[in-house]
């Protein structure tokens, strides 16, 4: 029989000679483990080229600190990358949250940490809404998500600066200064906050129901509606979520510059999405973890300080992400391929 | 042996177009039935039926001889009913096992499980023993789908319709875009999934695959049902016959409409 048909002989003698695929064999060709050997090569780099400076306590302090913010909306984003969608906007929904927030907090003139959680309270429901309005239309209207978050983008930025009326906010509350200063257990409370934010993430991504259709989602659309899975409400539900973390991002920017910095955002969504995609999150969908997230967003952030410390143009540094960026896709597509073949 | 799953008389209709005039079908339990028509001879729409996907203008389903409404792809598989698309719905980037409980995900007892945290260990376990038990050479439980052949996808798609399938597994077309070998497979796995007692309809082109698997073969033309043959006793010139109406005479219970 299998005479008739070439094709299916080796086929056959592959799968009987095929010895199982242990486990640790795929987790060291996965993305996030090359990914992790880049990031420590290049802490290693570092630690050699400047080795009073690199390799101490401050320098894991700052760094931990740079990526925090940008790490809050990276989970969000990785969610939303699984299940083959895209988000632009979070950088202006981050400034438009840090808008309201501090126009709420100045307008009560509080300094007290009272004024704080309120200020928390509406960064978070600034952040949401516009979470729910991206949902809303790309999966009830069905506009693909790169229009709608570009338009929402613009928008948001543009309330953002109605609001302000186009000049930063720089009063915030005592207690929001003091939070900053403070540094349980030797780090800032925005680290804390972005650790929490990604161990959430990480697990409701790898283990629970929410996570699996998230994936599904992603991976086969089709086959997830017809699994029976509200792909519509799901979606929603993720955009709001992803809006809702950038208002957070907002609070913990707003924390950090104690100013609302409205034109310092304008390439976040970029940089996190980038993040994303080289800790081994798929464009595609289907794909993705936020251990390689946090691994993704760690290598920029330590390439920008290494270079910092080494006196080399730290714009060096966008362009080594931008190559190692497009390296990593065209990996992950290679690896598409050839798996697609069999 | 009274019928699972049967249709009586199902009428549908797109604009003008009768597509569906007064169709019978039956399907028993622990047989495989065909349904085999030209194109355009209304196998599809009846499936889609049958499954949920579309709705009916006139007639009755009935479901171990009850009458049946069927209002969408989701009542039909709670009543049982599997349809394995020849699309076959899987996600490619997640394993057989997660494919296998793709919406229909276990979760942990307890709080975790009302967390919404997921019981993979059991999930596995159980796909394990329905891919063993159904004698299917899908060896690696850990794989993406994507990375599988054609006809170990195709066997995961009717795994996974078996594994829920309570009285009727549907499947369109498995064998078509497999080889040779695998279609010898796929079609041994047919038969398996029938002796566990399910009623499974299988819809196909291929004349002597029909002969080989099934135990009745049903025969659709311009929208009626035109032949129900015992399988042992068929040929392919009978099959043949009925599909193009060359029979009808012999076959008796059609009236020439044009």
């Amino acid at each position: 029989m299998s005479a008739v048909d070439p094709s299916a002989a080796p086929d056959a003698a592959r799968l009987g000679a095929r010895p199982r695929v242990r486990p640790w064999r795929r987790l060291v060709a996965s993305s996030p483990a090359y990914m992790t050997g880049v990031l420590l090569v290049l802490v290693l780099v570092f630690s050699i080229a400047a080795p009073e400076s690199f390799p101490t306590p401050v320098t894991l302090r700052n760094l931990l600190t740079d990526m925090a913010v940008l790490l809050v909306m990276a989970v969000g984003m990785t969610f939303v990358l699984v299940a083959a969608g895209f988000d632009i906007s979070i950088g202006s929904v981050l400034v438009f949250a840090g808008v309201c927030a501090a126009k709420v907090m100045e307008s009560t003139g509080g300094q007290g940490p009272g004024t704080v959680v309120l200020g928390v309270v509406v960064a978070l429901l600034a952040g949401a809404a516009w979470g729910a309005v991206n949902g809303l239309v790309i999966a009830r209207l069905g506009v693909p998500a790169l229009i709608t978050t570009l338009g929402s983008m613009g928008a948001a930025l543009g309330a953002a600066l109605l609001i302000s009326n186009g000049t930063d906010v720089r009063t915030v509350p005592r207690a929001l200064i003091s939070v900053a200063t403070d540094r349980p257990l030797g780090v800032s409370w925005l680290v804390w906050i972005a650790a929490v934010v990604a161990l959430v993430g990480g697990v409701v991504l790898a283990q629970t129901r929410f996570g699996r259709h998230t994936q599904l989602i992603g991976s086969n659309v089709e086959s997830a509606r017809r699994a029976g899975v509200d792909v519509n409400r799901h979606t929603f539900w993720l955009y709001t979520a992803n809006g809702t973390l950038a208002g957070l991002a907002g609070m913990l920017s707003l924390t950090r510059f104690a100013t609302t910095t409205i034109s310092g955002h304008t390439t976040d969504g970029l940089e996190v999405i980038t993040g994303v995609v080289l800790g081994g999150t798929s464009l595609f969908g289907g794909v993705g973890t936020v251990v390689g997230t946090v691994i993704g967003m760690a290598i920029p952030t330590v390439l920008n300080n290494g270079f910092i410390q080494l006196n080399v143009q730290p714009f060096w540094q966008e362009v080594a992400i931008g190559v190692v960026l497009v390296v990593a896709v065209y990996l992950d597509q290679l690896k598409r391929r050839r798996r697609d073949q069999v | 042996m009274t019928a699972v799953l049967e249709a009586r008389g199902v009428v549908r209709s797109f604009g003008h177009v009768d597509v569906l005039r007064e169709v019978d079908f039956s399907a028993r339990a622990g047989e495989v039935t065909a349904l085999i028509g030209d194109n355009g001879a209304g196998k599809s729409t009846l499936i889609k039926i049958l499954s949920g996907a579309l709705q009916r203008d006139g007639g009755e389903v009935l479901l171990d001889g009850q009458p049946v409404q069927m209002a969408s792809p989701t009542r039909a598989r709670e009543l049982g009913i599997e349809t394995v698309y020849q699309d076959l719905a899987l996600a490619p980037e997640l394993g057989p096992a997660e494919n296998a409980f793709a919406g229909r995900e276990l979760l942990r007892p307890g709080l975790a499980g009302r967390l919404g945290f997921l019981d993979k260990k059991t999930m596995r376990a159980r796909a394990e023993e329905a891919f063993t038990s159904m004698g299917t050479d899908v060896k690696d439980l850990d794989a993406p789908v994507g990375a599988l052949s054609g006809g170990q996808r195709q066997s995961v798609a009717i795994c996974r319709a078996v594994m829920w399938a309570r009285r009727v597994v549907i499947m369109d077309e498995p064998t078509a875009a497999l080889g040779v070998r695998q279609t010898g497979k796929v079609l041994e796995l047919v038969r398996r999934v029938a002796d566990t007692g399910v009623a499974v309809v299988l819809i196909t082109h291929n004349m002597p695959e029909v002969l080989q698997v099934a135990d009745r073969v049903q025969v659709l033309r311009l929208g009626r049902r035109v032949a129900d043959l015992a399988a042992g006793t068929a040929t392919v010139e009978q099959l043949v016959g009925a599909m193009t109406g060359a029979l009808d005479e012999s076959a008796g219970t059609t009236e020439e409409q044009r």
